[in-house]
């Protein structure tokens, strides 16, 4: 389990840490104050293409990486499921709300819908977790493979309520208080507070006693057992907490791309949730954010990269898969892995202890 | 088998039971009343044959990847790409020489010689490391996608059954009696036939070698204690290699097996994947005759799911493996 292993020093403080929103380390830092205030007035700086294909995009999947994340980071448990959890949640937002195929939708409005959408995809996750927790390690991703793989097939040839291969499309989107809130610079602002909240609520839960104790199991589920802790009821919670989280970023998804279809939670899909989540780095919820950037960035220019260097521009995922093994060769914890290391090297100039 | 009995004796007569009532499906004439409640008899017996037959090629991925799981606990999430791997090579070679054999033989080593050169590049450097190596695979089985997608596109590939295999022969199995009391033999292609008594002898074959030999009681000493197995002077790091290229190979011959029944295209490297998952799961991991049993039961699942209730044949599979998790974690006959 070496992916996981060795989270970090942040966890030393937990009854401090809660005091102040100020005594958080993330507010000393002035880099994150920096990133915050770019991330605000973006709209006045970027293009709209800029905006929602690379912004927008960048947070709806990291947001959805941030819950594998702390499942995998904090309760040591890597599921694959998370992008299908997202895609269900997509499906209900369709299936509730109102869309092109009225034989499909129920037509709800999208305050009904929505959360109807989350608490139904956080019972689905919930269910899966349950399963799923009746592994372990490399168990636990074949379990989970194995249902977002079942999901996506069902989805492909149910024509009742997923609306089978072509999906749902055209489905509406928020307006109120006079805002389309799917025009480029609302929908962006709505990405990124639900893409703050999220982080917010990770960091919040990995110090709050619960995430504590999660931590404690990943890291000894015995002891933690004998301690009087019910392992699989912390796990399961954990699925729970994440299962919403990545609700959230399948909402966002299906309001963005206003259609949703089988393609959207396949496996190739889930996998790619998987390897943005170990390329940003799996220790610490920022780290799913700079995966997903940089594999939006990739995604959208290495076809014109290719291209450039006299390539055949198709073979994006080539580069994405050779770019993700090197990465999970080479550093254990993603980019965030070899920054800190690099970092610690310069910091002690080849100082007696290296890196781990 | 007995032990069993004396465990559970409610399942073992739940199962005599299952298994007399297929039976008596298989081999009596059905009575008109059945034939209007489920349908003919022909496309009943021609879905669990084929579902016997589709668990056969799922054994042969399967059992490659159990090998390498169970013995050497080496995660190896690119097996769906051995699988295809082996199926495309089988069809380059078999269309170039006209021979099927050829491609056979073509496939098993190719595919036995990257997994050799996985096993020394990969998975040495990365002993007792199953997350890595989840992760590192999950990556060779993108760029193998890729590198297969350019090569060979996207275009769906079938490969040629040999002539002598080609055609149906006749079953010495009544499907229906004519108004004339002339009784009709179920008719099934010789070539799927051929295939599960090949898959039976490999099986049985690979139990035989594991249980019954010198190598095989290397190889299941060096899983549970290798230093010692070392000491004793067994070249182990050899062992692993041949256990490796064996899998690896398997899997390449199923390729074979199924671009000359189903079809190759780019997806079902994945799908063959998810099969064998779900297949060892079932059957318990690391275990050969769970494999069997495992793909045995996922294939008929499939097969007569699709024909019964087509819309949710696949959640049939997983509510067989949502089941046997239930009650049986570690599979339905996993050592532990």
């Amino acid at each position: 389990m070496s992916l996981v292993q060795g989270t970090h020093q942040e966890t030393g403080r937990p009854a401090t840490a809660r005091t102040s929103w100020l005594a958080w380390p993330e507010f000393n830092q002035p880099a994150v104050w920096l990133v915050a205030l770019i991330l605000l007035i973006m709209p006045a700086i970027a293009s709209n293409f800029f905006l929602i294909e690379i912004f927008a995009t960048t947070l709806i999947l990291g947001t959805i990486a941030l819950s594998l994340m702390f499942l995998a980071g904090y309760g040591g448990m890597v599921s694959l499921m998370q992008l299908t959890i997202a895609g269900f949640a997509a499906y209900m937002v369709a299936v509730f709300g109102m869309s092109a195929n009225t034989n499909i939708s129920l037509g709800w409005p999208w305050w009904l819908a929505t959360p109807m959408a989350l608490v139904l995809a956080t019972i689905f996750g919930t269910l899966g977790g349950t399963l799923a927790v009746r592994t372990e390690g490399i168990y636990t991703i074949m379990i989970t493979l194995a249902i977002g793989a079942a999901f996506y097939y069902f989805t492909n040839q149910n024509w009742a309520i997923f609306g089978g291969h072509t999906g749902i499309n055209t489905i509406a989107t928020p307006k109120f208080w006079g805002v389309d809130w799917r025009s480029d610079i609302p929908y962006y602002y709505v990405t990124l507070g639900v893409a703050a909240f999220s982080y917010f609520a990770v960091q919040y839960v990995s110090r709050a006693p619960f995430g504590l104790a999660l931590q404690g199991v990943r890291d000894n589920p015995r002891r933690m057992a004998t301690l009087g802790f019910n392992v699989n009821a912390h796990r399961v919670a954990a699925y729970a907490f994440a299962s919403f989280i990545a609700a959230l970023g399948g909402v966002l998804q299906v309001w963005n791309y206003r259609q949703i279809s089988p393609g959207s939670v396949s496996v190739g899909a889930c996998i790619d949730i998987l390897i943005i989540a170990v390329v940003g780095g799996i220790t610490r919820p920022v780290g799913p954010y700079i995966g997903a950037f940089i594999f939006v960035i990739l995604r959208t220019f290495a076809l014109d990269l290719l291209v450039k260097f006299g390539l055949d521009g198709n073979r994006f995922r080539l580069l994405i898969g050779l770019g993700f093994l090197a990465i999970v060769f080479w550093s254990s914890d993603g980019v965030i892995g070899l920054w800190e290391r690099w970092r610690r090297k310069a910091a002690t100039e080849g100082g007696s202890h290296g890196h781990r | 088998m007995t032990r069993f009995i004396e465990r559970h004796p409610a399942w073992a007569v739940i199962l005599l039971i299952a298994v007399a009532i297929l039976l008596w499906l298989i081999l009596a004439v059905w009575p008109p009343g059945l034939e209007e409640a489920i349908g003919r008899k022909r496309v009943f017996l021609n879905a669990v044959f084929n579902g016997i037959t589709l668990g056969s090629l799922y054994f042969l991925v399967a059992s490659g990847f159990t090998l390498i799981f169970g013995l050497m606990r080496n995660v190896n999430l690119a097996h769906g790409s051995l699988y295809l791997f082996g199926g495309y090579i089988g069809y380059a070679i078999s269309t170039w020489t006209g021979s099927w054999v050829l491609g056979f033989i073509a496939a098993f080593l190719g595919v036995a010689l990257l997994g050799v050169v996985l096993q020394i590049v990969v998975f040495r450097r990365m002993e007792g490391q199953d997350l890595r190596q989840t992760m590192v695979t999950i990556g060779l089985s993108i760029v193998f996608a890729d590198l297969m997608l350019w090569v060979f596109g996207g275009d769906f590939y079938q490969i040629q059954t040999p002539n002598w295999l080609v055609g149906p022969i006749e079953l010495p199995l009544v499907t229906a009696v004519k108004s004339s009391g002339e009784a009709v033999y179920l008719r099934y292609p010789m070539v799927r036939l051929v295939i599960f008594v090949a898959a039976v002898v490999i099986g049985i074959a690979m139990w035989l070698a594991l249980n019954r030999t010198r190598v095989g009681m290397m190889v299941r000493a060096g899983v549970d204690d290798r230093d010692m197995l070392a000491a004793t002077g067994v070249p182990i790091q050899l062992v692993f290699v041949a256990v490796f290229a064996l899998g690896a190979g398997l899997a390449g011959i199923a390729g074979v097996v199924g671009g000359t029944f189903q079809s190759l295209s780019p997806g079902e490297d994945t799908r063959f994947l998810l099969a064998s998952l779900v297949v060892v799961i079932v059957g318990g991991m690391g275990s050969i005759p769970g494999a069997a049993l495992g793909a045995l039961i996922i294939g008929l699942a499939e097969q007569l799911g699709s024909v019964y209730i087509p819309t949710y044949a696949i959640v049939v599979t997983f509510l067989i493996m949502v089941l046997v998790l239930a009650l049986r974690p570690q599979g339905l006959l996993a050592r532990r």
